[in-house]
């Protein structure tokens, strides 16, 4: 096995590793602890496990429960809470972190000792999130977004400062500034591109069907169910779930897209939304994979879109939850430098003969490649533009079965970083061959003038 | 239009294929015979046990699964090609569902080549590519060693020479 280009983005700490650090290290790391109120969210953990245990096997809790006496209960109490709070303590006295020149560093483990090196010119996003109760405390979790890290490799909590402070430095120093100034350049300064109104926000949930088909499902099945069965345990087992599915794409989502608000900055794209958990995410010019601009059919009067994004190692895809197209046009020409958003007309269809293949649908799919990106459409209904710049494709594949082989028809598929992959569907046979080629050429060439990682360098 | 410069650059560009060597084929096709034959021979002697002589016939049926799936594999490994051209690596397979796949050499990750216990017993060993894309599929089987590894470390070095992040 043989690694050209790529390095291990995340390298599990070595004797190799620590040797060289050693020599490496005239200026002794600064290593850190995360901020003192952390232990009080690791305390959590001894306490979920036993609500874990109650809930999975609730009959034996409750046997063991009556058992108890108050003696019983008090000693249990004593031994307990001392113990959670000395776990709550010693893991995070064990986890350190440290940024050097090149990477971040974080130490940790009580028994299993673990330590990730993660590469700065590797960063994909960062994200700074506080939950509810973070923000009461006043602190914030800051997280990496570089392929290969897990939830592990997240930085919670730091004090709300110090996160904003980290990450301007993490930032300067991904961005190539050079080790002695990164410290002083600070936040850079961001513009702010778009703002979403609660207003507009709310009546665009209202007006997307998943909404209503969520509440429809919790209101209907739980009843229906009843009259089937008679069980309450079946209709609350049922219930409870629909129920929450409906809140989370109702209630939650207004939630967490309130106050949506998209800025430019020199270090990347800002994205910071939440009423009650807010989200500060950072994307670096250029680690953008894939965007999507998606139109359900009820704000089609309305002209409106969504837009959404691909990161490779990022969890959030949105990045703009409801705009008027034209402004939504003017973000994406933001975000992809150089790139127009390609018009219904310049969007070419599938040959008339695709309808054999997929009856009606086939009217949505829709293709345009221009110098910078490939486009494709699909969705009759709900539209749904997807764009990739040929710098960003991986690999490009053509795939022809025999149905459509009987109609020279054939699919062209593009594979971005995201692990996502981007369909021109139907397309003629002797058209997708020319696109395969072609796309290979483009995407080759694409990356020439493309950033360098380093952004300032 | 100047078509002459450019019909020249395009037959110059035209990728030369490269097939895949027999011994994949072999392989397979024995497998075949061993695994449809042993089933035949199973099926044949438990038909005639336990429901009689003229049920046995239906011991037939994997006989024409082997003849069918004779031509089958025939097809499917002469369908099998690869072209390393200046840039990137074609590989297109498949004869009902076609495929073609075009991989850049600045986009590969990794380069892995594998060889379980019956490949290594014909002498094969098969070369894949990854980039950070993971439905990237361009696989391919039934190298000669020596080719697969030739393979391998001119994709690396090429990959090298042409690296580029995400």
């Amino acid at each position: 096995m043989t690694t050209p280009g790529a390095d291990k983005d995340v390298s599990e700490a070595t004797e190799v590793a620590e040797a060289t650090e050693v020599v490496r290290e005239q200026v002794p790391l600064v290593e850190r602890r995360l901020h003192p109120v952390t232990p009080l969210r690791r305390a959590w953990a001894p306490v979920a496990v036993i609500i874990g245990w109650a809930v999975h096997d609730p009959n034996q809790a409750q046997e063991q429960l009556t058992r108890l006496t108050t003696v019983t209960l008090l000693i249990g109490l004593a031994v307990f809470v001392p113990a959670a709070a000395l776990y709550g303590f010693l893991t995070w006295w064990f986890t350190h972190f440290a940024v050097t020149d090149t990477e971040l560093r974080i130490r940790t483990g009580l028994l299993f000792r673990r330590t990730a090196h993660i590469r700065l010119e590797r960063i994909q996003a960062v994200d700074v999130t506080q939950p509810l109760l973070a923000r009461v405390a006043g602190v914030a979790k800051l997280k990496l977004d570089v392929v290969g890290t897990d939830k592990k490799d997240e930085l919670a909590f730091l004090g709300e400062g110090e996160a904003r402070a980290l990450r301007a430095e993490l930032l300067a120093r991904a961005a190539g500034f050079a080790p002695e100034t990164a410290h002083e350049v600070g936040e850079a300064p961001s513009r702010q591109l778009l703002h979403v109104p609660a207003g507009v926000l709310a009546v665009s949930l209202v007006l997307t069907a998943a909404t209503w088909l969520s509440l429809a499902a919790a209101l209907v099945v739980p009843p229906l169910l009843w009259f089937a069965t008679h069980s309450v345990w079946t209709v609350l087992a049922t219930a409870l779930p629909l129920l929450g599915a409906a809140g989370a794409s109702s209630v939650g989502r207004f939630v967490g897209e309130y106050d949506w608000t998209v800025g430019e900055s020199p270090d990347g794209l800002r994205i910071d939304h939440g009423l009650l958990d807010r989200t500060h995410e950072t994307v670096p010019p250029g680690r953008v994979q894939t965007v999507r601009i998606v139109e359900p059919l009820l704000w089609r009067r309305r002209g409106w879109v969504r837009v959404e994004l691909d990161v490779a190692g990022s969890s959030n895809s949105v990045l703009v939850p409801v705009a008027p197209r034209a402004i939504a046009e003017s973000v994406v020409a933001r975000v992809l430098p150089g790139v127009t958003v390609p018009s219904r007309e310049e969007l070419s269809r599938p040959p008339r003969r695709a309808g054999r293949c997929v009856p009606l649908w086939w009217r949505g799919y829709g293709l345009a490649v221009t110098d910078t990106v490939f486009a494709a459409r699909h969705g009759l209904f709900r539209r749904s533009l997807a764009l990739v710049p040929h710098a960003k494709v991986q690999s490009v594949r053509l795939t022809q079965g025999p149905w459509e082989r009987l109609w020279r028809l054939a699919e062209v598929h593009v594979d971005t970083g995201a692990d996502k992959t981007v369909t021109a569907r139907l397309r003629d046979a002797e058209e997708a061959a020319e696109l395969l080629r072609g796309q290979a050429e483009r995407s080759r060439t694409g990356r020439r003038d493309a950033r360098p990682d380093r952004w300032m360098a | 239009m100047e078509t002459g410069t450019a019909a020249q650059d395009d037959a110059a560009r035209e990728p030369v294929w490269t097939g895949l060597p027999p011994g994949l084929l072999k392989m397979r096709r024995l497998l075949l015979v061993v695994w449809l034959g042993l089933l035949t021979v199973v099926l044949g002697v438990l038909l005639n046990l336990f429901a009689g002589p003229a049920w046995a016939a239906f011991a037939l049926l994997p006989l024409a699964l082997i003849a069918w799936g004779w031509v089958l594999l025939g097809r499917n490994w002469r369908s099998w090609r690869y072209a390393e051209r200046a840039d990137d690596l074609l590989i297109t397979r498949g004869v009902l569902w076609h495929h073609e796949t075009i991989v850049p050499y600045g986009r590969m990750q990794l380069v892995e080549v594998t060889s379980g216990p019956v490949e290594r017993h014909f002498g094969l060993a098969s070369v894949q590519l990854h980039t950070a894309a993971a439905a990237t599929d361009a696989t391919i089987p039934g190298l000669v060693p020596a080719e697969a590894e030739r393979l391998r470390d001119r994709l690396t070095e090429l990959g090298e020479a042409r690296s580029a992040g995400l």
